[in-house]
């Protein structure tokens, strides 16, 4: 096992990590007090102006003091609606992992721990649902949706769609990494100590083998908050995902696609590198913890 | 001798083996075939043989945590194979396991209190957390355990040590009679001796009753007071610990104490024919031990003999010329 | 000159970024044709390490620090590895504890042990696989032939580790180093295999360097014997002495606290705490803190390894005192 202090040596003697960490750091802080650091509510349209739209990054012929990296076509800054974008994008990447965990942590440990046709339904449920491309579960979900409710209502909800929706559709993942680690740690002894006390199965499986197994989760849960990331900034880019007046970085990279030909690259640019960013350091990240954690590439010190 | 703490009546357990959901065979391992044992109080009862010899299973499926194919257990004359969970609560206080591997039997991430107070908690609800944290201290004290060690994990322990913290489990809750499951054979030659010599000194102090499973025949003539022999499921041997080194009766006893090395040397001068554990699926239909017999004639193959008296001493043996 | 003289051998693995760690710190070893010798230690004490070592397989980030390692009055650590794969595995041989990390579980037994015979000499696929038939003969195979098409995994335990003694006998080594070769199996499958392995030396003149934590192995099997403790030899000898009036307080220790030595139903002797991983090893002997007879100048210095035993205080014949 490792300690606090060995996790926090491997972080500080691993360039890579501590590069990813710091972009990861600053991201969610950005986003995180974006009220308080953007130049403009790009939510609040008392504060747009359609005279300021499509103008270019402020260091650029044309450009404006007031808007460091341009405006879309709305006239809102293209840096204030990345910070808002990022923390949606954020949020709804968060949201999906824990609702992906709680389901696939709970499936997968009913499964591993109970075994018989349970394991059995279960995970034939997973394959069924694995060979289902998430994108394709979330396009019908999402234009169901939008079909059935005006487009007011999507606006609000939109955000809780889309984290149920990934959520869902990705919790085999979680539930078989679970199931697995499972399989190997109740036969351990420590388990049957405890059953020899008596204590119910409930008990055993939540407070004895839950933590031993809890370290390939923390591992995927890096993993699939960029990929939740992505497959949002996907459906958003083809119009199922976050409505253009509360932007994710998707919805900005497709409302800035229609004007990229007519040279307003900027406003698909900023937000792709930011998204671009964001991923990378979230699956360094999770390829980093991976190697930490696990024992078997681990040597020496700790 | 009626007053066994312990007794199992015609024990079987039986696993289904995995196979695929179309086949038509099922094949069934016979883990234990008939195992009728009487445990008295206050005695170490030793269970020896080889690995498949279902010496673990016989100890699992009287702590319950296999359920007996058919047969029956018994604990102070009460069945208890057959109870719920909420009749046997009481029960389980009494009754405690020390498993092999102190690497696995404890819980990686708990502390050792945690780890300790777990079987108060949850046995004996009526206790406060303050009698909880003196019993924990308690038996830490009894068992040689420094109380500075309750904060601490286990992986910051030697195995020794660890196996002390799991003895001390199995102690908190005072019962009063404990399964050890081969708990020195994971050990240090030097640590051995710590932890049969603790266990020893909690019986004196406690009036413990264990049920001692080992491979190590060696042991059993140190600490047994009774010891089982067993091979593929069954009882071969069953007799007092003294007698069975003098006068082993099962021509398979005689094998295992032949095949202890000894520290005088000379005991493996001939070269030895491969023997082999028969195949625990399709258990051979007479005496199990017959194959690697030497003294095994037709009857031996076709009729299993039964666990009987041998005349004129008090050992039991399952063998048709034991005598 | 013997076969084999190791002088001074030591092995480090680094610590952090400059510092090192000894695992055996200076091991002398002499080893003569036809010559068994047991090294016996508990685990961690680096006996494993040795035998790495000789084969020059110590693993990445180790390293043999110093030392020589002579065969045939050669140099082992000198020699390209091309050299050394002419005398690895052709003569000298090894047998480890597990017989599945020398057989590969996908090949048949005929097809690795001719591969391995076919690898060290020019022989003809016809010539090899009668070769190989042979050997499995003379480790008392039953039915030889029809087993070279067997699975590694169709075998029994028992079986298994025959097949490996097998390999290691077909380039018709000088030495066999078998690294706790019984330790997995059961005491009458162990009792198979020493006989064997024994008979085996005996009729090849073959010599064996026997690691094991069991001291009636050792005394089973070896002329002389090695005892290591914390990556030392403490003490040296023949088997028969060291057993019969051992003179490191450890190796005393070690004996007394085996249950065989003990009067039935007494206590065991115990040799207090554990011993220390080669990260934290005290000052001076590093036996000094559970050793009864321990003084300020075994807290110093270590003591050198005199007439067979590295002690300040040995126990002199006669002296069943204090250990």
């Amino acid at each position: 096992m490792i300690t606090w202090r060995g996790f926090l040596n491997r972080f500080l003697s691993d360039p890579v990590a501590i590069g990813a960490g710091i972009v990861l750091l600053l991201l969610v802080l950005m986003a995180v007090f974006a009220p308080l650091l953007a130049p403009q509510n790009p939510y609040d349209l008392m504060q747009l102006d359609i005279m300021d739209s499509e103008m270019p990054p402020s260091w650029m012929p044309g450009g404006d003091d007031r808007f460091l990296l341009g405006t879309d076509a709305q006239g809102r800054g293209v840096l204030s609606t990345i910070m808002y974008g990022t923390g949606i994008s954020l949020l709804i990447g968060i949201g999906a992992v824990v609702v992906q965990g709680i389901l696939g942590v709970t499936l997968g440990l009913i499964a591993g721990y109970k075994g018989g046709w349970i394991d059995a339904f279960l995970m034939r449920l997973a394959d069924i649902q694995m060979s289902l491309s998430t994108l394709m579960i979330a396009i019908i979900a999402l234009a169901l949706f939008q079909a059935a409710f005006d487009a007011n209502v999507y606006a609000d909800y939109a955000i809780i769609m889309l984290i149920l929706i990934i959520g869902i559709a990705e919790w085999p993942k979680f539930a078989r990494t679970v199931r697995s680690s499972v399989l190997g740690e109740k036969n351990k002894e420590y388990v049957d100590a405890a059953r020899v006390i008596g204590l119910p199965a409930r008990k055993v499986m939540w407070k004895h083998i839950l933590p031993n197994t809890l370290t390939p989760v923390l591992v995927i849960s890096t993993i699939q908050v960029a990929e939740a990331i992505m497959t949002e900034a996907a459906l958003s880019f083809l119009g199922l995902g976050m409505p253009v007046d509360r932007p994710s970085l998707g919805s900005l990279i497709r409302s800035g696609f229609e004007f990229i030909f007519s040279g307003q690259y900027w406003i698909t640019l900023y937000p792709a590198l930011v998204l671009i960013a964001l991923v990378l350091a979230l699956n360094l990240l999770g390829d980093w913890l991976r190697d930490v954690l696990n024992p078997k590439l681990r040597r020496g010190d700790d | 001798m009626s007053d066994a703490i312990v007794e199992t009546r015609g024990l079987e357990m039986r696993f289904a083996l995995p196979t695929h959901f179309l086949s038509r065979e099922k094949p069934v391992l016979h883990a234990l075939s008939g195992v009728s044992i009487k445990i008295m109080p206050g005695e170490t009862f030793c269970v020896v043989g080889e690995s498949g010899c279902g010496k673990t299973t016989l100890g699992r499926a009287i702590m319950g945590l296999n359920t007996p194919s058919a047969g029956e257990v018994y604990f102070n004359g009460k069945r208890i194979d057959q109870m719920d969970e909420a009749e046997r609560k009481p029960i389980r206080r009494d009754m405690q396991m020390v498993f092999q591997n102190p690497y696995a039997s404890l819980n990686p991430r708990r502390n050792v209190f945690e780890t300790l107070a777990e079987p108060i908690r949850h046995l004996m609800p009526e206790k406060t957390e303050t009698e909880v944290r003196a019993q924990v201290e308690d038996v830490l004290a009894a068992t040689g355990c420094d109380p500075s060690w309750q904060r601490r994990l286990p992986h910051e322990f030697s195995g020794g040590q660890r196996q002390r913290i799991a003895i001390a489990r199995a102690l908190v809750t005072n019962p009063a009679f404990i399964v050890a499951d081969e708990p020195i054979s994971a050990l240090d030659v030097s640590i051995q001796a710590q932890i049969l010599n603790l266990l020893t000194d909690l019986q004196a102090q406690r009036g413990l009753t264990y049920l001692f499973i080992t491979h190590d025949l060696s042991v059993v003539k140190h600490f047994g007071t009774r010891v089982a022999v067993m091979y593929l499921g069954q009882v071969m041997e069953l007799a007092d610990a003294e007698t069975i080194f003098e006068d082993p009766k099962h021509p398979y006893t005689q094998l295992l104490l032949d095949a202890i090395p000894k520290l005088e040397g000379g005991s493996f001068e001939r070269p030895r024919q491969p023997g082999e554990l028969p195949d625990p699926v399709n258990p051979p239909p007479g005496c199990p031990f017959a194959p690697r017999c030497s003294i095994a004639a037709d009857r031996c193959r076709s009729e299993r003999p039964k666990l009987r008296v041998i005349p004129g001493s008090t050992t039991q043996a399952a063998c048709h010329f034991a005598e | 000159m013997a076969m084999l003289e190791i002088h001074d051998l030591r092995v480090a693995f680094p610590r952090g970024k400059k510092d090192e760690v000894e695992a055996l710190r200076g091991i002398d070893l002499t080893l003569e044709k036809g010559e068994r010798i047991g090294i016996v230690g508990e685990s961690g004490a680096g006996k494993s390490m040795l035998a790495f070592a000789i084969l020059n397989l110590i693993a990445e980030p180790g390293r043999v620090s110093q030392g020589t390692i002579k065969f045939h009055g050669e140099n082992l650590l000198d020699m390209s590895e091309r050299k050394i794969r002419t005398i690895r595995g052709n003569r000298i041989s090894m047998i480890f504890q597990d017989p599945m990390v020398t057989l590969n579980p996908v090949l048949t037994i005929g097809t690795q042990m001719i591969e391995t015979l076919k690898a060290h000499q020019r022989i003809s696929t016809r010539e090899a696989h009668q070769r190989c038939v042979d050997k499995l003969k003379l480790v008392a195979i039953p039915s030889a032939e029809s087993r070279m098409d067997a699975y590694p995994h169709e075998l029994s335990g028992g079986l298994r580790q025959r097949v490996v003694i097998a390999i290691a006998l077909l380039t018709d080594p000088e030495i066999i180093i078998a690294d706790e070769p019984t330790t997995a199996l059961d005491v009458t499958i162990q009792a198979e295999i020493i006989a064997l392995i024994l008979k085996l030396c005996r009729d090849n003149d073959l010599a064996l360097i026997l690691i094991t934590h069991d001291l009636g192995v050792v005394a089973e099997v070896t002329e002389r014997l090695m005892i290591m403790y914390a990556g030392k030899c403490v003490e040296t000898g023949r088997t028969r002495d060291i057993i019969a009036a051992p003179k490191h307080p450890y190796a005393a220790g070690l004996l007394k606290a085996l249950p065989q030595n003990a009067q039935r139903g007494s206590k065991l002797y115990q040799i207090p705490g554990s011993m220390p991983p080669i990260t934290a090893l005290p000052s001076g002997c590093p036996y000094h803190p559970r050793c009864a007879r321990a003084d300020d100048g075994c807290r110093a210095a270590m003591p050198p390894l005199e007439n067979g035993v590295a002690c300040f205080h040995p126990l002199n014949e006669n002296a069943e005192a204090s250990i």
